[in-house]
């Protein structure tokens, strides 16, 4: 048996879900264990809000076995609401009521009184827009306060719905930075959909890629790029893909994309230095002009084109 | 759970004062509308006649023009009688003497209701039969004429001013029961059915909070401005117009609470299942409408056909409406209004289990 440290807060098992004509989940298995973040990652329409909102509690599975801290949600709703904090997306809150009072509301539902509602106006940094309507809240400081109705039963699992979606980099830092201070100081699980591979690979321990409703690949960042054994990337432009030389016959070169609407190609390599000069020489013996040459490391945006054939953003 | 209850109550009344539109529709406007319709049916109204007249070509010893120069004060353009009386107002009748061509004119354009020719010693009146006012005309004018006076000496009118038996008194308890309807359909309905389009229900019964503790403070929030609305105006018609309840206390309560009870339970299956504010709309509008133009908010039902009666009776709004009336203007007791208060209490059940079978919470 394992120890209880490490069992998992979250377990899901085998889950199938349809609606109507579309296969929302199909077939999947997820494991959350203590003090860890899990990214959902995956396009719009993977599955991403299903899967969360099975873990809520929100929907059943069509089939399959969900359990959270060890129970069903069947009968144990109280007990689990009291144990989690949530934010779905997009949760509009009364516009005609203030910051402070929404957090004393949803705090009465949890048996909290003001000194908590402090607190998560300084964790949240609200405290200035306390008396504001929510009416008028920028989206970040809506975010935000969605954020702290989530955190204000101290749960031990977080589960996030694309809680940065439509922010400004600054709004989306901030968040993050809670959520990073959250992890260190209260030990806190997440499990957070996102369509950002930014956000992933910022606030979270593992990646769990979805795609029409199956898990495509899971792991750390690490374990996600070297498991796919993919290499490293050269990109560049060309003003005339014309003249492009045909790299294909190369042992070293994997894969090569070129994006139509913007002339980028991108050549998918096992190691820079050794096939760059060659690369180089091709295109100057082709006579084909090349601009904003870059080398990089493979992303996940690169993983999930690879495994799908499509853009995260798509 | 107090504090919750507490917490939920005061998020519901905030919501609600700080909604100026909410106020308006709820407090004022069944004043306005108390006072414009109390008082532009408590004045006696002038009743003014407009006849066109065509003489005779020879016009010696003409009725009419005998009538215009004897019983008629000349004025610029017309002739004009005012029977002034103090019970029953004042009537204007004017007559223009015009040729056929015009009169026929004057006619097609509305600004008459008669026209008087003469033939052979014979006073003719031309109007159409369909328009009641042109009946009116016809009755005053020709009795006018004829020499008839417009109170017999063997009659004596007698207005009607006795509490509950004026327009007004009609008028305020339609206006309260369609408040009561309206603010329960419009608040209840469009409040759930915003706070699911939000997808704030769904997060809000994503606690420990119990959904049967959020709809019970829903209704009792909503309860607590109903009354507070028949309180205002049940106040200002009694200032105003002189309004009080001659009923029993206990039946106006009972009537009261069941028609809260009904209208709130079917804002709540109206409000089950949608998430979008305008087939929300569509729906409430699709239940008050009918009931407002039919159960005699305004005007009695009794003037639609018989058969339609047998069912316009029947509607809640009616039943409400109804006993309203009964328990404030005849005396009414509980007795008397026990009926509609089951029919409304039981039905407003039904409706509400059902809505409850039904409701959407995420």
């Amino acid at each position: 048996m394992a120890k209880i440290g490490f069992e998992p807060i979250v377990s899901a098992k085998n889950i199938f879900k349809s609606f109507k004509t579309v296969k929302a989940l199909n077939g999947v298995d997820l494991e959350i264990l203590p003090v860890e973040y899990t990214a959902l990652l995956g396009p719009n329409g993977a599955g991403k809000t299903t899967l969360v909102e099975i873990i809520e509690g929100i929907q059943n599975p069509d089939s399959g076995e969900i359990k959270i801290f060890g129970k069903h949600w069947k009968g144990n709703k109280d007990e689990l609401y009291d144990k989690i904090g949530l934010s779905f997306q997009e949760t509009r809150f009364e516009d005609k009521i203030t910051t402070k009072e929404t957090l004393k509301m949803f705090a009465s539902f949890y048996g909290l009184g003001n000194k908590r509602i402090d607190e998560i106006l300084n964790i949240v940094n609200l405290e200035e827009k306390s008396k504001s309507y929510v009416v008028n809240l920028s989206g970040g400081q809506r975010q935000k306060l969605a954020l702290g109705i989530a955190l204000l039963n101290n749960p031990k699992l977080l589960i996030l719905d694309e809680p940065t979606t439509g922010l400004d980099p600054t709004a989306r830092r901030e968040i993050w930075s809670i959520l990073h201070s959250l992890k260190k100081e209260q030990g806190t699980s997440m499990i957070l959909t996102t369509h950002y591979m930014e956000e992933a690979e910022n606030l979270c321990d593992k990646i769990i890629i979805l795609d029409n409703g199956k898990v495509l690949s899971k792991g750390t960042l690490k374990e996600l790029i070297s498991d796919s054994d993919s290499g490293e990337i050269i990109e560049f432009k060309v003003s005339d893909k014309n003249k492009l030389p045909d790299f294909s016959g190369y042992n070293d070169v994997r894969n090569i994309n070129f994006d139509e609407s913007t002339n980028l190609v991108t050549i998918n390599i096992v190691n820079t230095s050794i096939v760059l000069p060659e690369i180089i020489n091709l295109l100057n013996n082709a006579n084909c002009e090349i601009s904003e040459l870059r080398c990089r490391y493979v992303t996940l945006d690169d993983l999930f084109i690879k495994m799908t054939g499509r853009k995260l953003t798509d | 759970m107090i504090k919750q209850f507490t917490q939920l109550l005061s998020i519901q009344f905030k919501e609600f004062f700080r909604e100026p539109g909410a106020l308006f529709w709820s407090f004022i406007f069944p004043i306005l509308m108390s006072l414009a319709l109390g008082m532009a049916f408590s004045d006696k109204p002038e009743i003014v006649q407009n006849a066109a007249v065509i003489l005779p070509q020879n016009n010696e010893n003409s009725i009419l023009k005998n009538f215009l120069k004897t019983n008629c004060t000349k004025l610029k353009n017309k002739y004009q009688i005012i029977n002034n009386n103090d019970n029953i107002g004042k009537t204007i009748s004017n007559f223009q003497v015009v040729t056929k061509t015009e009169s026929e004119l004057m006619m097609k354009r509305g600004q008459i209701e008669i026209i008087i020719s003469e033939e052979n010693k014979k006073v003719n009146y031309y109007f159409d039969p369909a328009n009641a006012s042109s009946r009116l005309a016809y009755i005053l004018i020709s009795g006018t004429i004829d020499n008839k006076k417009l109170i017999s000496d063997n009659s004596i009118i007698k207005p009607l001013e006795a509490k509950g038996m004026r327009y007004i008194d009609f008028l305020v308890p339609g206006l309260l029961a369609m408040g009561i309807m309206s603010s329960s359909l419009w608040g209840i309905s469009y409040s759930l059915i915003s706070k699911r389009s939000k997808k704030l229900l769904r997060r809000i019964v994503a606690t420990p909070m119990k959904k049967s503790l959020f709809m019970f403070t829903m209704f009792l929030s909503r309860f607590t401005f109903s009354i507070l609305e028949v309180v205002v105006l049940l106040v200002f018609a009694r200032i105003v117009f002189g309004i009080t309840i001659q009923g029993s206390m206990f039946a106006f309560a009972g009537i009261l609470i069941s028609g809260c009870f009904f209208f709130m339970g079917l804002a709540i299956l109206l409000a089950s299942r949608t998430s979008n504010t305008q087939v929300g709309n569509g729906l409430v509008n699709l239940f008050t409408m009918p009931m407002m133009l039919l159960s005699g908010i305004f005007f009695s039902y009794n003037h639609f056909p018989d058969f339609a009666i047998q069912i316009i009776k029947y509607l809640p709004l009616t039943l409400f409406t109804d006993s309203l009336r009964s328990v404030i203007n005849e005396g009414a007791g509980l007795n008397e209004v026990i009926v509609p208060i089951v029919i409304l209490f039981t039905s407003g059940l039904i409706v509400f289990l059902t809505g409850l079978k039904i409701y959407k919470w995420y």
